[in-house]
């Protein structure tokens, strides 16, 4: 053991001696924020010449938050908002963060285009399909709804590792990650999307951008609002607030310790000024201008914590989020 | 005399045995043919798809969002470095080991477990190397998320790749090699740098290229110690920038490797960054040949000079 100490000793002296001179934003986290903050760094760079090196990982929510709460990552990408666990991880590092809303995913529920029974779905009926009883006794359409034929019902779902999983099944069966686990589960929504594309009788559930690039080959299912309205997913819908409760906030985290780095203040400026542009041009939604510019407020005023305690919520508002009192 | 009835049978069991051979030689060409087959499909399916994709600015671009300005350029720089670290840290290594172990170890027991340790080794899946790695050389010995740690990292993977390797292509060498050399005098050193060494580094090398060949793919361990995604910048080379780089700083900078760019492309909902994944996957297969090839002409030459 101790020809170990001695070696991260001398690794020590290595290190110090060669600490990175340049500005660096070192950011982790989610791969459903990945293609935003992607964006943005990609134009950050390009903006500031080179002068600032920006990184962006791909750790899960999960891995992501291990990561900055033990001080590694400046920013930290989620598509879920912080939970109780890591909030006291973080606590116990003594890492305070600000939680910032960047834009909203449109979770989309497809179905084969050669499906001609169903033109919109309500929760209740999405309920039946995948709350956990269903489990081995759902198996044909009909017992959904008997007004559909009696063929087989093939569920296709991301992983119970992935932030989607977990938000459809708070918004649907009421409680985050409880599902019916006999479904074709894969973390590559190209794999759902194939699988969905090759089925008649299949209905799957992923992130819009994915449905968008491959509309020739799957039906969007329009989904009942809580108002009574059939919703079909689209940027404009989710923006007027008519898509619910399917259009989930997705988030970055700056720890504060790294705010007092001018590099990550002016990256994360430049995030909540482009973000809502760029995200659009990945096929995520913007906020609206008002949240935008909330949240670079509480941003500039440091408001640490996060607005949910520890929890997830469905269908609350950006602009009621942005005004609560966060919690540490 | 033989009876002609006795020849007859004698033709019918030649007969017999011969369209057995043959039978087991179409079985040989068949079973040889699954593997070449299935190579060249996936080869040729991929160079149809990416060789159009490959074009200089694809080599020069760093990772993007728009599918036709996103490059390997991060990604090839950082695969050849943390190969060059790999190859460093894992060859004297494994050849020291290899040689203590065939030349110098004692017959007993211990030298036994430690080698079925070793074949063992070899066995054990690589993700389980990363997360040694991961709290080994990230966090005790502090190199963090580095090339320097994912190069450590592939050659604690390889390292008994080439230690089996160089016992081999040592075993291979004649006896009375050995023997002539102790009989004039010489110590087991003498023995090892003057004959073993030369004479098996034909062998010693084609294992140390089958343990890169292996390590140039591997993204769970690589992954596991923290490999990034989107890097828009090169590690800083020696002696430029400002304030001027240290001779060794590249090795603690940031990185990511070809196959982590490719799973991350195959994942995107665009279309288009399958055709680059594809295109990634040629320009690996090809440095990986690359990497071969070199090994094979390297071989040849060593051999041409070996006359027992």
């Amino acid at each position: 053991m101790k020809s170990l100490q001695i070696a991260a000793a001398v690794a020590g002296v290595f290190l110090s001696a060669s600490a990175f001179s340049q500005a660096l934003v070192k950011i982790d986290g989610s791969s459903t924020v990945y293609p935003v903050t992607e964006a943005v760094a990609e134009e950050f760079q390009k903006m500031k010449k080179n002068a600032v090196k920006v990184t962006v990982g791909i750790s899960g929510t999960g891995g992501g938050f291990k990561k900055f709460c033990r001080g590694e990552t400046d920013i930290s990408d989620a598509s879920r908002p912080i939970l109780k666990k890591e909030m006291d991880d973080c606590a116990k590092a003594g890492i305070k963060y600000v939680e910032l809303p960047i834009a909203f995913d449109a979770l989309t529920v497809v179905v084969n285009p050669k499906n001609n029974f169903i033109s919109q779905l309500t929760t209740a009926e999405l309920k039946k399909m995948w709350e956990p009883g269903a489990q081995g006794k759902i198996t044909r359409w009909n017992q959904v709804n008997p007004a559909w034929p009696d063929a087989p019902l093939k569920l296709f779902g991301p992983g119970a590792d992935s932030g989607t999983f977990d938000y459809f099944t708070e918004a649907v069966n009421g409680k985050s990650k409880s599902s019916r686990g006999d479904f074709t589960a894969s973390e590559d929504d190209n794999v759902l999307v194939q699988g969905v594309s090759r089925d008649n009788n299949a209905l799957g559930f992923f992130g819009f951008a994915y449905y968008d690039e491959n509309k020739g080959k799957l039906k969007a299912v329009p989904i009942v609002n809580p108002k009574g309205k059939a919703v079909t997913p689209s940027i404009e819908a989710v923006m007027a607030g008519e898509y619910e409760p399917l259009a989930r906030p997705i988030f970055i985290y700056v720890s504060a310790r790294s705010m007092d780095k001018p590099e990550v203040r002016e990256f994360v400026e430049f995030y909540l000024k482009q973000g809502g542009k760029l995200a659009k041009e990945v096929k995520y939604v913007p906020l609206a201008d008002a949240d935008y510019k909330h949240a670079m407020d509480n941003f500039s005023k440091k408001k640490t914590g996060t607005a949910f305690g520890g929890e997830a919520e469905v269908g609350v508002k950006v602009s009621d989020l942005l005004k609560r009192n966060p919690k540490e | 005399m033989l009876q002609a009835a006795d020849l007859a049978t004698i033709r019918a069991i030649i007969t017999r045995a011969k369209r057995w051979d043959m039978l087991f030689a179409l079985l040989g060409i068949l079973s040889l043919m699954v593997g070449v087959l299935t190579f060249t499909v996936l080869f040729v399916d991929m160079a149809i798809q990416g060789v159009p994709r490959l074009d200089y600015n694809f080599f020069t671009s760093f990772p993007s969002r728009k599918a036709a300005n996103a490059g390997i350029l991060s990604a090839w720089v950082g695969t050849i470095l943390v190969m060059l670290l790999t190859a460093l840290a894992a060859v004297p290594l494994g050849v020291a080991a290899g040689v203590y172990l065939e030349e110098y170890a004692p017959k007993n027991w211990i030298t036994d477990i430690i080698e079925i340790n070793i074949s063992n080794l070899a066995g054990i899946p690589s993700i389980v190397y990363g997360l040694l790695a991961l709290g080994l050389f990230v966090y005790y010995f502090g190199f963090g998320q580095s090339i320097l740690s994912a190069g450590l990292t592939l050659a604690l993977l390889i390292l008994p790749v080439i230690i089996v390797a160089t016992r081999e292509a040592i075993r291979a060498i004649p006896q009375s090699i050995h023997e002539g050399s102790y009989a004039c005098g010489a110590t087991t050193w003498q023995t090892v740098s003057d004959h073993i060494l030369p004479y098996s580094s034909a062998g010693i090398l084609t294992g140390v290229i089958i343990g890169m060949a292996r390590a140039i793919g591997e993204t769970a361990p690589i992954i596991t110690i923290g490999a990034l995604t989107f890097i828009a910048f090169l590690p800083p080379a020696p002696f430029a920038g400002d304030p001027p780089a240290g001779l060794f700083e590249w090795i603690f900078a940031p990185f990511t490797v070809m196959p982590i760019q490719m799973f991350n492309w195959t994942s995107r909902p665009e279309a288009a960054f399958t055709i680059n994944a594809a295109a990634a996957g040629f320009v690996l297969v090809f440095m990986t040949l690359a990497m071969n090839g070199l090994a094979i002409y390297v071989r040849y030459r060593l051999r041409k000079n070996i006359k027992w």
